[in-house]
């Protein structure tokens, strides 16, 4: 395929998913609101997520301890070990590990949900039954990662300060009170809030992709894994635009 | 002596769909009169479920007019076809069953989007009567991959009759089935017509369907109607065209 045509791919791509994003803020918010399948998409989206979180959450608090003590030794400063990973975890590698985990599991579940209910026809047999699938199906899903992810992303952070204590605690003894006293002492409201804003922005980028990539599924069974597949990938390379984003307004409020 | 003309339910006049470059349908006409049933002919490819999405809405005509009791369903805005939609149902040739739904749930759910202020009670009453009136009640509990193909399709044709619809369109109601269970759909479409004095129009290539429900047989051929007869009208055709449907 020439260069040519893949820009002009490219660009009708971006045009589509900025169109259906337009239709989820047009659609999305009017009345007649599927409660209860926004309640079962937040069930299944965060509290289902929570153990596969909370565990890379986990492992991620003590691997990062264990590769930054050495360094630290060597500038001998190693009683700022708390700080540093505080910072790191809340401030970034919490929010975009836990996005990216959630894009890996949600973003590729619900593409190939919807994917699968549009090649079986079941979107087509919502419509014929004058039920408003982009409401149903889309603005739920969408609403559901946008504020799940930032509550998953908080108990996220926690865990892996947990298991950044314990990381501590392996070659040296820091209580537990001191340990949360100096993680906390170092954080401040400008760390804090940047970090879980963004999550808002991961949460919906997961969303509207994976919702996109399902309800514009073809190819039969080809094409649900090719949805499942490029959701995930669309969603990650997004998570990463946005941070870059995030971080560049961050630096023009002066909250870094 | 004349049989009075009955009212007429759906009037399709110069149809034209195209995909790219390709015409599907191309200045399609046809009237559908209330209470029978029209089965649509064709070859595969010729654009018969084309012609029941464009009806239904789901695919927008480049031109002509589709008017469903009298108002044009090609110029309705969306809200409007989702109540115009209500008189008519759709039976999918994949059942399009909600898979992660019960077939309770299945049934409740367009009741319930539907009729908003309808009581529990007599959403009971009617998920259990449409059950009955296909002989599954038994499998109300059920999830759809439980089911065999023929349930299945008798439970699609339960959810499309749940709402009481005044028209029914058929996308191949017995393609994949074997004899006794397209026998069983047949006699099933049949006896929920009489009951609740709907219009149909069926897609099928299977000429035992088309012999036992047609009451109106149309040939679909290079996106135009070809001809229209009744099934014995068309099986004495000498026409190559119409006598390899019946070969």
């Amino acid at each position: 395929m020439s260069l040519v045509i893949r820009f002009k791919n490219f660009l009708d791509e971006t045009g589509n998913i900025a169109r259906f994003t337009g239709r989820f803020f047009s659609l999305g918010i009017k009345p007649r609101y599927e409660l209860k399948e926004f309640f079962n998409q937040c069930y299944t989206i965060g509290y289902l997520s929570l153990p596969l979180v909370g565990l890379t959450a986990f492992i991620m608090g003590l691997v990062l301890t264990m590769q930054l003590r050495p360094s630290l030794v060597d500038y001998g400063v190693e009683s700022q070990l708390p700080v540093m990973v505080g910072l790191a975890i809340v401030r970034e590698i919490g929010p975009v590990i836990t996005a990216l985990i959630f894009a890996g599991k949600i973003g590729s579940s619900i593409g190939a949900e919807l994917g699968s209910m549009k090649v079986t026809e079941q979107i087509d047999a919502m419509t014929v039954s004058g039920i408003k699938p982009f409401k149903y199906l889309v603005a739920t899903r969408v609403l559901a990662t946008t504020l799940m992810l930032p509550l998953l992303t908080i108990l996220g952070d926690a865990i892996s300060l947990f298991g950044a204590y314990l990381g501590v605690n392996i070659r040296s003894v820091t209580s537990f009170d001191l340990f949360f006293l100096q993680v906390f002492k170092s954080l401040d409201f400008s760390d804090v809030l940047p970090a879980i804003t963004k999550t808002f922005f991961f949460g919906f980028a997961v969303g509207i992709v994976g919702c996109y990539k399902g309800f514009n599924s073809t190819k039969g069974t080809q094409g649900v894994g090719i949805s499942a597949n490029s959701a995930v990938v669309l969603s990650s390379v997004l998570i990463f635009i946005i941070d870059l984003l995030a971080v560049q307004i961050t630096e023009l409020l002066g909250l870094n | 002596m004349e049989t009075a003309k009955k009212e007429p339910v759906i009037i399709i006049k110069d149809l034209v769909k195209a995909f790219g470059d390709k015409k599907i349908l191309d200045g399609f006409n046809l009237t559908v009169e209330k209470g029978t049933n029209v089965v649509i002919l064709g070859k595969s490819g010729s654009g018969k479920s084309v012609l029941i999405k464009c009806i239904i809405g789901l695919l927008q005509s480049d031109s002509g007019s589709i008017n469903v009791f009298n108002e044009n369903i090609s110029k309705m805005a969306e809200d409007e076809l989702d109540q115009a939609r209500s008189k008519i149902g759709f039976l999918f040739q994949s059942n399009a069953l909600y898979d992660s739904m019960t077939i309770r749930e299945n049934l409740e759910f367009p009741l319930l989007r539907h009729w908003v202020d309808i009581t529990s009670e007599e959403v009971e009453r009617l998920v259990n009567e449409a059950l009955e009136n296909v002989d599954l009640l038994h499998t109300i509990d059920m999830m759809p991959s439980e089911l065999s193909g023929g349930m299945l399709k008798r439970i699609a044709l339960a959810r499309t009759m749940i709402l009481r619809p005044e028209i029914i369109l058929y996308d191949e109601p017995t393609t994949g089935l074997d004899p006794v269970t397209s026998r069983e759909i047949e006699n099933l479409i049949l006896k929920l017509q009489e009951k609740n004095h709907t219009s149909s129009i069926i897609i099928s290539h299977d000429m035992n369907c088309v012999k036992n429900t047609a009451d109106l047989v149309v040939l679909l051929l290079e996106g135009k109607c070809y001809i229209k007869g009744t099934f014995e009208e068309l099986k004495q055709s000498t026409d190559e065209n119409i006598k390899q449907f019946f070969e």
